[in-house]
């Protein structure tokens, strides 16, 4: 078990040499310092039990600011189980029991005196599948003001902004009093990241956005991702390998231990780095064999 | 680590955001309050059986302090019920006769034979008998089924009240009761027993009966017994058909009060409040509670029972 | 031709063939059998309508529906207290019963933790309410409002309380599978913005399932107007002579109106009885289209 928490410091420490010896490999579009120098979100030592089955164990991460992160590994490896952790979603699973620390600027999310409420206006969430809610276009947008007790001078206004914030505002801009479910997959999808946006959240995670939908959808989603970058964290969790390459900044792979007795099972993260490095020259055989598609 | 005060807490941000936002718990009144008021009304649920037992007890308590409870279980005298239980039983039984059959075959159809459209407008074309008002049902066994099917059609000695006429419109009235239940339970059945049994050269019927049947037989017998609880406690047809005169008898073709006749019947008419007479309906209404809860409990379980199978 | 290609003919045409085995007399018997099943309710219900129809067929007038009940003159009797009754207590049962039930199902459904033992007592406690016999409803009815100090019988609210308690489990019930069929997905996308679970199912849950309730409260409440036997016991008056003002009005109802004249030996009340259940089976069918049609209207497929 090479992954343990423990060495993963060492080995970024590792990745650095290599990064910094690789020079210009790959990194084409942005330089990055090889740990997160500030970290809006961090995962220590962050466990997840549902019930008996322990589903997540000893992750740790750190999520840089105005950085995509993305969970990669196979199914049922936990990833998106942690990212559920990151606000507190997973409170809603009944029997879900979370140990460790998720903080968010210091914070403890989990600690007693946090309300899970004001977690999520902050870390907003993008589901897998579309899940527009069934009100107007104009309506799904200005329900988290509304609902978070915003204080808004001109919704007309919030609502545009954050339409022009997904790239969904020209297509929809005549037909805002309209159902949300006259929307194509791909311009739901949008209207729900507008509809996060809307309550101006520092983080949103998104959970294999763009897993219900067609590649051209996908690549707007994708470059929309890029876009946003410059102003929140995105946390992302893909099947899709190519699109954690194209749009993340920071990849951290996950796989999946069966318990030798019960056969369930763990998920635990295996590697942390950046993109490029994870994809160009993993550490971890595990991560090698995922990437080059002999495992998954 | 817990809280941290939001001054010396997190990051320097370049960018102006808030630097560590207030997570703090919020008191939310509001939300505390309409969660007590739909818990209370959740409660309220446990509040009326507790209601029903003490709105027994009181009445039942002095009831017997009237009447020793060798004269309430007696086959005899003017406070017996065993009587009443027997009408009961035997109404009970003949629908059961009614319904059982007839209930399982619809429910065999739909879930084994008709295809899924066909189900959705035959389902609820059955349930349509639910819906008929038991006084309506009781008139209907009055003038129908006692005068022209029994004396006419079938020339049956049969009194102008008797068991036999209510207890069979009794059957019609819970068929929907079993089937729709059994309906659950052969569904609930997986795909891949059937397709074994078919595999092996069984024809459907043979499935049905042989493979089906036997595998969903809890749910099953959850379906009847819940058939029968509605039966021991339907009043107005055998108010109506079945008559008002206590009779211990084995005859269906007399008439037979049951306990909810004899509640019914008894209500109707001018009690004192606190006379043994008027006690004496709760004392019948009790044994009519308890006996239905007993049953219920049962088909409860049995319910759970085949959940858990599949 | 070969005897091997012979042989795998007839093999095809037995398989190809498919339900042969399902055609031998047995089967048939047995599919006939369970036809019958099947059918058999409907032709009783049948023989029911046409046979009431035609003793009724002398009474349907309007005197039916406008007069009140009268022994004297038997020719003319009509229901106009029973249907008033009827309608004044369906306005109170539903004002009773509606609001709690809608409550009761939102907390169990979207509250309460399923694995605490008092809520798992509700659950069990609600299953065994909906079968508790009608009849007993009405002695509770009966003993409720002799804790409130009412001692006149047979009024509105009396026979709203037991109608209301009666028809409490079927509203829970119906509410919660309303309330179940919204996704899972909506509700998440309201808290992943931060909405409260109250805020979420009020503005979001609760508006979706709508349709599903106000199906599922028509039919508690088309079960609870021919409802007679809680009637009965509450004290409600086979016949009153005037029409109700108030929550605390003595009334009759159609139902209690049926019964008190079914057992009257009088050949025109029977017959104005029959022509009574046919108005009263209206009002049923009336509220069950009236469900019917809210649910194919406003029921959504997610």
């Amino acid at each position: 078990m090479s992954s343990h928490p423990a060495t993963a410091s060492t080995r970024n420490a590792d990745h650095r040499e290599i990064s910094m010896m690789a020079g210009t490999h790959a990194e084409s579009e942005r330089e990055l310092p090889s740990v997160p120098p500030e970290p809006v979100m961090e995962a220590l030592k962050l466990n997840v039990y549902y019930g008996d089955f322990h589903a997540v164990h000893d992750v740790n991460l750190s999520f840089g600011k105005h950085e995509i992160t993305a969970l990669i590994g196979p199914s049922g490896c936990g990833k998106s189980t942690v990212l559920r952790c990151l606000n507190r979603m997973n409170d809603l699973v009944s029997g879900a029991r979370v140990e460790g620390e998720v903080t968010y600027h210091g914070q403890n999310i989990y600690g007693r005196n946090v309300d899970p409420i004001a977690v999520r206006t902050q870390i907003g969430m993008v589901f897998q599948k579309p899940n527009p809610f069934p009100k107007s276009i104009y309506d799904n947008i200005a329900y988290g003001p509304r609902v978070t007790g915003m204080k808004v001078d001109n919704m007309d206004d919030l609502v545009e902004e954050a339409l022009q914030g997904a790239a969904l505002w020209d297509e929809v801009k005549d037909k805002l009093k309209q159902s949300a479910y006259g929307l194509s997959g791909g311009q739901q999808q949008r209207l729900c990241i507008a509809r996060t946006i809307a309550t101006k959240p520092d983080v949103i995670l998104m959970d294999e956005p763009c897993s219900a939908l067609d590649p051209i959808a996908t690549s707007r989603i994708e470059d929309l991702m890029l876009q946003m970058r410059d102003d929140y964290t995105i946390i992302i969790v893909t099947h899709n390998m190519q699109q954690a390459a194209r749009v993340s900044d920071r990849t951290a792979f996950f796989t999946a231990r069966p318990d030798e007795t019960t056969g369930n099972r763990t998920g635990l993260l295996v590697e942390f780095d950046q993109t490029s490095h994870i994809f160009a020259n993993p550490t971890d055989k595990r991560t090698e064999d995922y990437i080059s598609g002999r495992f998954g | 680590m817990s809280t941290i005060s939001s001054a010396g807490a997190g990051p320097s941000s370049g960018t102006g955001l808030p630097a560590a936002p207030n997570l703090r718990k919020k008191s939310r009144p509001g939300e505390a309050v309409i969660r007590g008021i739909l818990m209370a009304s959740a409660l309220l649920s446990v509040a009326i059986t507790v209601g029903i037992i003490f709105a027994l007890v009181r009445p039942v308590i002095d009831f017997f302090r009237d009447v020793p409870v060798g004269d309430f279980f007696a086959t005899e005298g003017t406070h017996a019920v065993l009587p009443l239980v027997a009408g009961t039983a035997m109404t009970t039984v003949i629908a059961l006769l009614v319904a059982v059959p007839l209930g399982l075959g619809a429910a065999m159809y739909l879930s084994e034979y008709a295809s899924q459209r066909a189900r959705k407008y035959l389902k609820p074309t059955v349930e349509l008998l639910a819906g008929v008002p038991s006084v309506v049902y009781g008139f209907f066994a009055l003038t129908f089924v006692t005068p022209t099917l029994l004396q006419d059609i079938l020339s049956l000695k049969v009194g102008f009240t008797n068991a036999l006429a209510a207890g069979l419109v009794l059957g019609v009235m819970i068929i929907p009761t079993v089937a729709s239940l059994s309906e659950d339970a052969l569904s609930a059945v997986p795909q891949a027993m059937r397709q074994g049994s078919m595999a092996m050269g069984a024809n459907r019927m043979q499935t049905t009966l042989r493979v089906v049947l036997p595998a969903a037989l809890s749910g099953v017998a959850a379906a009847i017994v819940l058939g029968m609880s509605r039966a021991v406690g339907e009043t107005m047809i055998v108010t109506l058909a079945s008559g008002s005169l206590k009779n211990l008898s084995a005859d269906p073709r007399e008439g037979m009060q049951t306990m909810t006749g004899f509640i019914a019947t008894t209500a109707g008419g001018e009690n004192a409040v606190g006379s043994s007479s008027y006690n004496e309906l709760f004392a019948v209404g009790m044994l009519l509670f308890v006996l239905t809860f007993i049953i219920n409990v049962i088909s409860i379980a049995l319910v759970r029972r085949f959940r858990q199978a599949y | 031709m070969s005897v091997a290609t012979t042989t795998a003919r007839e093999v095809t045409r037995t398989v190809s063939s498919g339900r042969s085995k399902d055609k031998n007399v047995g089967s048939l018997v047995f599919l006939g059998a369970l036809w019958f099943s099947l059918f058999f309710g409907v032709m009783v219900l049948l023989v029911l309508i046409v046979d009431t129809a035609i003793k009724g067929s002398p009474r349907f007038d309007s005197e039916l529906l406008s007069n009140y009940g009268s022994i004297v003159r038997p020719e003319s009797t009509g229901f106009r207290a029973g249907i008033l009754g009827s309608l004044w207590l369906m306005l109170f049962t539903a004002l009773f019963a509606v609001p709690l039930g809608i409550a009761a199902a939102l907390y169990l459904e979207e509250f309460a933790d399923k694995e605490r033992w008092w809520n798992r007592l509700i659950e069990v406690n609600l299953q065994n309410l909906a079968a508790v016999p009608a009849i007993v409803y009405g002695l509770l009815a009966v003993a409720v409002m002799a804790l409130m100090g009412f001692n006149t019988t047979g009024i509105v609210l009396g026979g709203a309380i037991a109608l209301a308690l009666l028809i409490l489990p079927v509203i829970i019930i119906t509410t919660r599978e309303a309330v179940r069929a919204v996704p899972q997905d909506i509700r998440q996308g309201s808290l992943a913005l931060g909405a409260t679970v109250w805020q979420t199912t009020w503005r979001q849950t609760l508006p979706s399932a709508i349709p599903g309730i106000a199906t599922g409260t028509i039919l508690g409440l088309s079960r609870a107007i021919g409802e007679a036997a809680p009637l009965v016991v509450v004290g409600l008056a086979g016949s009153v002579l005037f029409d109700p003002t108030g929550v605390m009005s003595e009334i009759t109802a159609l139902p209690m109106q049926i019964y008190s004249l079914t057992s009257n030996s009088q050949e025109d009340l029977r017959t104005a009885a029959s022509a009574a259940i046919i108005v009263l089976l209206i009002m049923i069918l009336g509220l069950n289209a009236l469900a019917i049609f809210i649910r194919n209207k406003f029921q959504k497929t997610w």
